[in-house]
């Protein structure tokens, strides 16, 4: 019996019983949508903490920021701590030559009230201010669209100027005029805490290519763009530009401003002791090579003991750290959402096997009849194997089909979770397992009808 | 050389520790061209025999050479290659599988041996043909009547041109009529050269053989052999008795 005739005898008798067929198969319909689904939820979450990875400044950057908790053996030495200064910042510079662009940073947030971004009658809700020099933008990847950086004499004389973010101009300005032109809000004065601020420069908005992609048809095609913030895109349900603007919502709420305006004009705390003596929010930096980060550490670390005095109330925040959580968590997500899904097709596989011994106990007679015109175990086993790698690959080409639909009907479901990223892959190997098992599943049972005694069988009624 | 030649052959069935002696010392030998039935009432272990026969079973104990082969201790794979090129069976209920056409059927003994689609279809429809089935073969089994299902498992059995031909009960699932036509297909057949074993428990099919083997409890009791006696009753007298007792109920 050659191959040809063997698939093709599988085939009828699947069709013969196709209602029954088509039962069995959704277990395996299923079982691969649910891999593919799963393998897409994971993958766009993991997408999504990647972008977000690369946009806060990849893996070359190193922050140092104040721990008021000293280790026990210092703690009597508490009130000698004073955090992070300029002191650390300039020292820095000088002897730790494995990093570069030393940065200091002074930052608030105005989310509780404790700072009022405003113009007119409008109010900024979340506004991240940071008073910080030039070199903060190459750290944290900013990219100037319009308008200039602030200068050396900017920050000497602490002008009020400052460089906004997308999102501030959305909340203050409107993103469109009444002719659809985006407005470039250069010039114009905002207030922070009453305090007039002249905006000198404007981000590019950091957005997903996807919504990038999704801005540029609007816009090619004539319309008028809705307002891309993320709280109207969450009240208007559009969940794609909800959950990617969502990471990139804190770049896009960033002022800058000179470090010396920001400690001149809006820290209450200001005649308190020196410039050099005030306390950093943190101190910002690149390394030149990630496989040095290591060593870099520890150079930064021997230079701020010397000029803390011996006292460790500093802590290293790195990206590698945050990479390692992200895939640790990827890892984890993946492997559990492998084991349910896996388990939906091994449900899929135990239903093949249910219906094939069935099936063969049906065709006893039928067997028995094959075998006395001449069918060898063989050709029993390798038909009734045949049927049930049938019905499998069937079910995993189906469920390979049919998963684009359950991955976007769920997506829609779950407006804030993260988008959905499909790929090829993922459905190689669904499809894979799916034939995997309804071979095995396909085994137990073409074993016993091969070992039918063909006498016994036909008597069978 | 017979076609058939069994030696001493013994089949015992272990039934809940009881050891069931189902044939008991059985010899025979069978020429090609024959047309034999075998008789005996349920249970004397003629279904047995032919099953041996028919590469189906294994004897226990015993020789059988089928044209030249020794099959009794063939693995199964030889035996299904066997049954597929030298044995064709017609059975009592006719085995036809209800899935699948009457040509489809027929073709299936062809489906093991490799043949290739159009050569399985022409030498179908040849068989069919010959049983006068042909205007039949895109009907399913459940359309035709006990007869033309009957014929359609002969086509079925001829398809492969087997050496011997066995019939388990042809007759037992047919009114009276229609079994005398099946039986003059085999005579048919027997006259055309072909080896045929009828297998009953039925006296009066028994007698259009000429030869005919008595088998009871396992055993060959009485035998009638044209070879050895000359005083056999012939077909056409048979038939005559046949058509007697039976009322024709088309006039």
């Amino acid at each position: 019996m050659n191959l040809g005739s063997i698939i093709e005898s599988g085939f009828k008798e699947i069709w013969a019983h196709w209602f029954r067929s088509l039962l069995t198969m959704f277990g395996i319909i299923l079982g691969v949508a649910s891999l593919v689904t799963m393998s897409a939820f994971v993958k766009g979450k993991e997408n999504l903490l990647r972008d977000s990875l690369a946009e806060s400044g990849g893996l070359e950057r190193i922050i140092v920021d104040d721990n008021d908790d000293l280790p026990d053996y210092q703690k009597h030495l508490e009130d000698e701590a004073n955090g992070m200064t300029l002191k650390d910042v300039y020292a820095l510079q000088k002897n730790a030559p494995l990093v570069y662009n030393v940065t200091p940073v002074i930052e608030k947030r105005s989310y509780r009230g404790s700072l009022r971004v405003s113009r007119k009658s409008k109010r900024v809700r979340y506004a991240s201010v940071k008073g910080t020099w030039p070199s903060l933008l190459e750290i944290e990847e900013h990219e100037l669209e319009h308008g200039r950086v602030f200068s050396d004499p900017d920050d000497l004389l602490a002008n009020t100027v400052c460089i906004i973010g997308t999102q501030i101009r959305n909340d203050l300005f409107g993103e469109y005029d009444n002719q659809g032109e985006e407005i470039i809000p250069i010039g114009e004065k905002i207030m922070i805490n009453y305090i007039p601020f002249r905006i000198i420069g404007m981000f590019k908005q950091y957005m997903s290519e996807e919504d990038r992609k999704k801005k540029e048809e609007a816009r090619a095609a004539g319309q008028t763009v809705a307002r891309r913030d993320y709280r109207s895109s969450y009240m208007s349900g559009d969940r794609q530009s909800h959950t990617t603007m969502r990471i990139y919502s804190g770049k896009n709420s960033t002022i800058m401003l000179p470090l010396n305006t920001l400690v001149s004009k809006l820290d209450s705390s200001y005649d308190r002791g020196s410039n050099m003596d005030r306390s950093l929010s943190k101190v910002a930096m690149n390394i030149y090579d990630v496989s040095t980060l290591e060593k870099s550490l520890q150079q930064v670390r021997n230079v701020l003991m010397q000029t803390h005095k011996g006292l460790e109330d500093f802590d290293f925040q790195t990206q590698e750290g945050f990479a390692g959580d992200i895939a640790l968590s990827i890892q984890n997500e993946r492997i559990s959402g492998m084991f349910i899904a896996g388990i939906c097709l091994l449900v899929g596989g135990i239903g093949i096997v249910n219906i094939m011994l069935s099936s063969i106990s049906e065709r006893v007679r039928e067997i028995g009849i094959r075998k006395s015109v001449g069918a060898t175990n063989m050709d029993v086993f390798l038909q009734i194997l045949t049927e049930s790698i049938v019905i499998s690959v069937a079910g995993g080409i189906a469920g390979v089909i049919v998963s684009p639909i359950l991955v976007n009907t769920l997506a829609s479901f779950a407006d804030d979770t993260t988008p959905p990223v499909m790929t090829a892959f993922a459905m190689a190997v669904a499809f894979g397992f799916s034939v995997m098992i309804g071979s095995m599943a396909g085994l137990f049972p073409a074993i016993k009808a091969a070992k039918l005694d063909p006498i016994q069988a036909l008597r069978y009624d | 050389m017979p076609l058939l030649e069994l030696r001493d052959i013994h089949k015992t069935y272990h039934l809940g520790g009881e050891t069931i002696r189902a044939l008991d010392g059985v010899s025979l030998d069978i020429d090609s061209g024959e047309f034999i039935s075998i008789i005996g009432p349920s249970g004397s272990g003629k279904s047995t025999l032919m099953h041996i026969l028919g590469c189906l079973d294994s004897p226990t104990s015993g020789t059988i050479n089928l044209d030249g082969m020794m099959i009794h201790d063939a693995s199964p794979r030889q035996l299904a290659a066997i049954r597929n090129k030298k044995i064709g069976f017609v059975f009592q209920f006719f085995n036809l599988l209800p899935k699948l056409t009457v040509r489809q059927n027929v073709e299936l003994p062809m489906i093991y041996s490799g043949l290739s689609s159009k050569e399985r279809r022409e030498r179908a429809m040849n068989s069919l043909s010959s049983v006068n089935m042909e205007d039949r073969s895109k009907h399913r089994p459940s359309q035709l009547s006990g007869g033309q299902q009957q014929r359609a498992a002969i086509a079925r059995a001829l398809v492969n041109d087997p050496r011997i031909i066995f019939a388990d009960e042809p007759t037992g699932n047919l009114d009276s009529n229609t079994g005398v036509l099946i039986l003059e297909m085999f005579d048919k057949l027997h006259k055309e050269g072909r080896t045929v074993m009828i297998v009953t428990h039925d006296p009066e099919i028994a007698a259009v053989t000429p030869r005919r083997i008595e088998i009871r409890d396992g055993k060959i009791a009485n035998e009638i052999d044209p070879k050895l006696a000359a005083d056999v009753p012939k077909f056409d007298q048979v038939t005559d008795i046949k058509s007697q007792k039976i009322p024709d109920m088309t006039s």
